[in-house]
């Protein structure tokens, strides 16, 4: 749970903390009803970290980020981001939410989703301005989505779609980004440029970013932080101290190994859940005994 | 051209030409959202729980118009207050559906004056009168204005529900508001074709507008003008022969809606937005 544990020399260095923290757990407890997600979360993270969740399927992960949104109130302790406690519609927040894909036939262009971005919340049957068009427009180039910022969304690659994705929840240029399985459905190549975009922004712009994924690998080289939820238990810490075979026993409560392979990690565990190990050595395994 | 301009001279055409252009801009404005929210279904049930309100009505000697209305708007709060979630929204219609159709049936035995009931049915744009003209033009004009003011927020919150909630748009309301709409549109909607084609002017118009472009104010533009196009057109046509109105207006959007569907791709390859993707930037 240290924040200066032992880090891995070729890990990113830690960015200055003057500021107040991007968000501040203390012993925070989330439910619904009588199913506890995650209990007694207690963890800082500082402004322009960039924070991976990790753990199986089930495990609380999207809760986390609906809690920051203030769609998902704690059942117990408190939790603070930015300065403040959570509130929907937080414009220091952008949010690229887990991927469906658009219909095919939806009449929507890259350039409408990114528009939503600036004023959909906003009543009436608005017009942006000028100013807010070219704020459209350089978030289209950020992404490098300007070429094909007008075709019919449902048209574009899982890849360009999630570009448009990011370039909408960036457009209002937010203190903290919250991304929810950006990579999946994504092959290697989109999955390896998604994650430079995202940690690209985090380091030029001092953003901090909250990247939910069921993959570590893709983001070792960016991540500062990691927090591993399963069956309501944690650990945070940096990947080295989280992603050990000791921490990762005592989270799942059985024999766990992280092995370390040619850069990439793998966890093994016994053979409590089906096909996580070998065919997709990405998956985490699932609890023994898990409930979904 | 003589004898339609001696039929406009009479004024229960021009007030079924009113009605038709009031009518068509509400229900092309709606459709649009009709045809994005999947809410076909819904329409079915509002307007056929219209039909009942409406019978109901005339047996109490009151307006049918007004039953109609507050037919569609009861049921518009029932399936608002019991299921928003997709999954159980169809199962609620369906309930509601069949059991207001059944107080129709006991409402029109009651009654027992078939010709008001296939007037119902099938719209009668041309018996509109004065009084019902100034109804139907208030509940167009607070749906519009309404529409208006929602805009941009039920945009949001149909193409991208999850983004506009943590966004802070209040989509649950919004989804409740939409619906209360949808029954003022489809009340509006039955004066001119029916219960049984009320389809045809609120997911006809939203259809074919996506068939004819991406850009969505575009697309808004043009189901609206589909929209007017079948019911001023199928007013006009109908006021020439002995055809009625409704049978018109289902032909001119389908034909509108075949020509979308089979002349827009073409367009759209013509512009370079081809079915397949262009290839990703570098």
């Amino acid at each position: 749970m240290s924040t200066d544990g032992a880090r891995r020399h070729d890990g990113p260095a830690l960015p200055a903390t003057d500021a107040e923290p991007a968000m501040c757990f203390d012993r925070a407890t989330l439910a619904y009803g009588d199913r506890v997600v995650w209990s007694e979360l207690s963890m800082t993270v500082p402004q322009g970290e960039f924070l991976a969740v990790l753990g199986p399927n089930g495990s609380g992960k999207t809760s986390l980020l609906r809690a920051l949104l203030g769609l998902a109130p704690l059942a117990g302790g408190s939790l603070d981001v930015l300065g403040g406690p959570p509130h929907r519609g937080n414009p220091d927040i952008g949010y690229v939410p887990q991927h469906g894909g658009f219909d095919r036939d939806v009449p929507l262009r890259g350039r409408d989703l990114v528009a939503l971005g600036v004023d959909g919340h906003r009543w009436g049957f608005g017009r942006l301005s000028r100013e807010d068009r070219a704020k459209v427009d350089s978030a289209l180039e950020d992404v490098e989505a300007r070429p094909y910022a007008d075709v019919p969304i449902g048209r574009l690659s899982g890849g360009e779609q999630q570009r448009l994705r990011i370039a909408q929840a960036l457009v209002g240029n937010p203190k903290l980004l919250l991304c929810d399985e950006p990579l999946a459905s994504l092959d290697m190549r989109y999955q390896q440029e998604i994650t430079d975009l995202i940690g690209g922004w985090s380091r030029e712009k001092g953003g901090t970013v909250v990247f939910v994924t069921h993959d570590v690998n893709p983001v070792l080289g960016f991540a500062h932080r990691v927090v591993f939820v399963v069956n309501g238990r944690w650990a945070a810490g940096s990947p080295d101290d989280v992603l050990t075979s000791e921490t990762m026993s005592g989270l799942y409560d059985a024999p766990v190994e992280v092995l370390r392979v040619r850069g990439r990690i793998v966890v093994v565990g016994e053979s409590s859940g089906a096909g996580f190990d070998i065919d997709e050595p990405h998956h985490f395994p699932e609890p023994v005994g898990a409930h979904h | 051209m003589d004898q339609l301009l001696h039929m406009l001279s009479y004024s229960f055409a021009q007030n079924a030409l009113i009605a038709g252009v009031l009518v068509a801009v509400v229900a092309g404005l709606v459709s649009r959202f009709v045809v994005a929210r999947n809410m076909s279904f819904a329409v079915h049930a509002l307007a056929e729980v219209g039909f009942t309100g409406s019978t109901g009505f005339i047996l109490l000697g009151l307006s049918p118009v007004l039953g109609l209305l507050s037919g569609s708007l009861l049921t518009a709060l029932f399936i608002g207050g019991l299921g928003l979630r997709i999954r159980e929204r169809d199962a609620v219609v369906g309930v509601v559906m069949a059991f207001g159709l059944g107080l129709g049936v006991l409402f029109i035995t009651l009654y027992a004056r078939y010709s008001t009931a296939i007037a119902i049915l099938f719209g009668a744009i041309t018996t509109v009168s004065r009084g019902d003209l100034m109804l139907l033009a208030a509940v167009a004009i607070v749906t519009i204005v309404g529409l208006g003011v929602m805009y941009r927020p039920l945009t949001f919150a149909t193409v991208d529900p999850i983004v506009a909630e943590a966004r802070g748009v209040p989509v649950r309301f919004i989804s409740i508001v939409f619906l209360l709409m949808l029954a003022a549109a489809v009340a509006e909607a039955v004066q001119v074709v029916g219960v049984l084609l009320i389809l045809t002017l609120l997911i006809t118009p939203g259809a074919t507008a996506e068939r004819l472009t991406s850009h969505p104010g575009f697309a808004t533009a043009a189901s609206i003008g589909v929209a007017l196009l079948a019911t001023v057109g199928g007013i006009l046509l109908a006021l020439l022969t002995t055809v009625p109105v409704s049978f018109y207006v289902t032909t001119i959007a389908f034909v509108c809606y075949l020509a979308a569907r089979f002349g827009g791709p073409a367009a759209e390859r013509l512009r370079g937005l081809g079915p397949t993707s262009p290839p990703p930037a570098a």
